[in-house]
């Protein structure tokens, strides 16, 4: 145990007001029998202040999904980067990130996904990276395409590539979407519109970056991540 | 400060991570007194959810090369997941998980104690009628039940950190 997990001081900031979608979501019609009903107990962390250390000698890294065996998948090809923080700005080293998303058609490699758009045998569309000491993480894939789902008429999700984040404690795991910008669909998106604060969901949208870019080979777009971290709490004042 | 990045749902298809090994924490070369922890999640008409991603983490024994401590499920299409582990400490018999799925756009953060410990801090501060949703039962040795429901009657106690 380190002493962040052990020191009774250190607990978990509220989340600032809107920056986080309430569970019931009235335009995504999938919340309605999903979403609790009764009131949330608060809790004191006690087993959530440690969590996993998840490393690639349990759970292999793969930072390409952009070809299978050396085939390259079809596609824009793209590079993704950023860095894992704490809200202190503190590097999270060593942080399991799994990405998964549609192929370039919109297309899940997925039984359950029935959207009459091409598989693409070069593109299986999960990967694994981990955090360097710096909290820096890296992966290639190509773009994923919008696809429709049946939430209402004409829905169609937004380009997105999906993260699944392991932090320093059980408390600080974060499932998201990353979009892209400039995307239509953004505007009329129930789920990227479930986050009520418009600030905290434009952070969901990367950032076409040149410096990421490798000339004549892929784009490059930055995507910062922020988990929760065990922090110092502040004396109340009474 | 930098606030935390917002959640988003984990979706319908998120298999693409899924491995029935990872339910298993034992699978390494963990030693010690084993237990199963199976059970359902059904939603708010009571029926089964079938595309759920349950996962568990437990403080103890200490995670280790040999004992992850965590483990990961995908509920069948009986809405039924089943994990293997090592038995946490009797003084702390509880795991906490996290329960993840199409609708849901952030987790159902929840613990499960197996067995009823008698005086526990969490324990307490939930409505006496509510207590029962986070206490699994022993159906056979070391074979331990426990049933997630989302929403409605006997709603598990979900918790805010």
């Amino acid at each position: 145990m380190t002493k962040a997990e052990t020191d009774p001081e250190l607990a978990y900031l509220p989340f600032p007001a809107g920056s986080q979608p309430p569970y019931a979501v009235a335009r995504y019609g999938s919340t309605g029998k999903r979403a609790p009903h009764q009131p949330l107990i608060a809790a004191v962390p006690t087993i959530e202040r440690s969590g996993p250390a998840l490393s690639a000698d349990q759970l292999p890294a793969d930072a390409d999904l952009s070809q299978v065996a050396g085939r390259a998948a079809l596609g824009e090809r793209i590079i993704v980067a950023g860095r894992v923080t704490d809200e202190a700005d503190r590097p999270v080293p060593h942080a399991m990130i799994e990405v998964w998303q549609a192929n370039a058609s919109g297309r899940y490699h997925h039984e359950r996904d029935t959207h009459d758009a091409p598989i693409d045998p070069n593109f299986r569309g999960a990967g694994r990276v981990f955090t360097d000491a710096g909290g820096n993480y890296r992966f290639v894939s190509i773009k994923p395409g919008a696809y429709p789902w049946r939430n209402h008429t004409t829905a169609w999700r937004p380009n997105h590539i999906h993260f699944s984040l392991f932090g320093a404690s059980w408390g600080a795991r974060l499932v998201t979407q990353m979009y892209f910008p400039g995307d239509p669909l953004l505007a009329i998106d129930p789920i990227y519109h479930s986050v009520p604060d418009p600030d905290a969901r434009a952070r969901l949208v990367a950032a076409f970056d040149l410096e990421l870019t490798q000339p004549e080979w892929a784009l490059g777009y930055r995507f910062d991540i922020v988990l929760r971290g065990l922090h110092a709490t502040p004396f109340e004042v009474p | 400060m930098r606030p935390v990045t917002a959640s988003q749902t984990i979706g319908p298809f998120w298999h693409l991570l899924a491995d029935p090994a990872l339910a298993d924490l034992t699978r390494f070369t963990a030693a010690g007194p084993r237990i199963a922890l199976t059970g359902r999640v059904v939603d708010g008409d009571g029926a089964v959810i079938s595309d759920a991603c349950v996962e568990i983490w437990q403080a103890t024994p200490l995670a280790s090369p040999a004992f992850p401590g965590w483990g990961r499920c995908a509920t069948a299409a009986d809405g039924s997941f089943r994990f293997v582990t090592l038995a946490p400490s009797p003084t702390a018999a509880c795991l906490a998980v996290a329960v993840l799925a199409r609708g849901l756009v952030k987790p159902l953060w929840t613990r499960v104690y197996l067995g009823d410990p008698g005086a526990d801090p969490l324990l307490d501060a939930v409505p006496a009628a509510r207590r029962a949703t986070l206490i699994a039962t022993e159906v056979e040795p070391a074979e331990w039940r426990w049933e997630v429901r989302l929403q409605g009657d006997g709603e598990t106690v979900f918790l805010v950190f």
